[in-house]
């Protein structure tokens, strides 16, 4: 797995690359939470386009940022979802408590005007 | 019992980097039948489920275990066994409900994904003795029913 982070004010931006699986859970958990830690953020954009597979270790690791975030009053957006990863996150629910965008942009503009209200 | 097309057996330690070769080699075994690259996705989630419970439940993430697998090819189905010598299941039914799981890290969909991306899924398992996870995938099950009803 590579990942690649980017802080816009708010939002955590976050690429990763490849296999989300148990050997990258505990790196992907520990990036995440440094970055989460570094600045006051309360949205987490994660970008799944090039995640060509995941399983329940990183979803687990998703869904306990998701629990973090949601007590500060923030969210966790997904963006743009390979078929075979989709399917994963539609049966594990995550799309009841998460949105999906077809790009960042769409992601980060909604938390602009999610902030403005 | 299915009739044996062919058949592989896979050891190895119970690492974390042991989960992607695990299902890459079900899977490229599996593509051996008709499968669908859906149904390759699907029996490489449920196989990376299934060795990453044996990693983390079973050896409670001690890298000195042995998880085991043993892939049957019959006619049109996959059958994969994957078995280790932990510390085994004291709830079965407990552990097969969504959303179970002992770390709140932790999602307890494993088995949800293994139930529902494969046809049939069998838990067999007690405290000191291990656990085995049988699971069965059969090529295109809804054209062959279909095909036996004409």
């Amino acid at each position: 797995m590579e990942l690649d982070l980017e802080i816009r004010q708010y939002a955590l931006l976050v690429r990763p690359k490849g296999e989300l699986d148990l050997a990258v859970a505990d790196e992907f958990r520990a990036a995440l939470e440094k970055a989460l830690e570094s600045r006051p953020i309360s949205f987490l954009v994660l970008n799944l386009s090039q995640v060509s597979f995941i399983d329940s270790s990183c979803l687990g690791v998703i869904l306990g940022r998701y629990k973090r975030l949601v007590q500060i009053n923030g969210r966790v957006s997904l963006v743009n979802a390979q078929p075979q990863v989709r399917r994963v996150l539609e049966m594990s629910g995550f799309f009841r408590i998460m949105k999906e965008y077809p790009n960042e942009e769409e992601a980060l503009n909604l938390i602009v005007r999610h902030r403005g209200e | 019992m299915m009739e044996v097309v062919n058949q592989m057996k896979l050891e190895f330690l119970s690492i974390p980097a042991n989960v992607a070769f695990a299902r890459v080699a079900v899977a490229a075994f599996a593509s051996q039948l008709e499968f669908t690259l859906n149904d390759l996705e699907e029996i490489k989630v449920a196989v990376s489920e299934a060795v990453a419970n044996a990693i983390i439940h079973g050896y409670a993430d001690s890298p000195n275990g042995i998880v085991r697998i043993v892939a049957t090819l019959g006619k049109d189905s996959l059958e994969v066994r994957v078995e280790d010598d932990g510390k085994g299941i004291e709830d079965i039914r407990k552990a097969l409900q969504p959303a179970y799981s002992s770390d709140p890290e932790r999602t307890g969909l494993g088995f949800v994904f293994m139930q529902s991306f494969m046809e049939r899924l069998q838990v067999d398992s007690a405290p000191g003795e291990g656990t085995r996870v049988t699971m069965i995938k059969t090529v295109n099950p809804s054209l062959s029913s279909t095909q036996l009803k004409h």
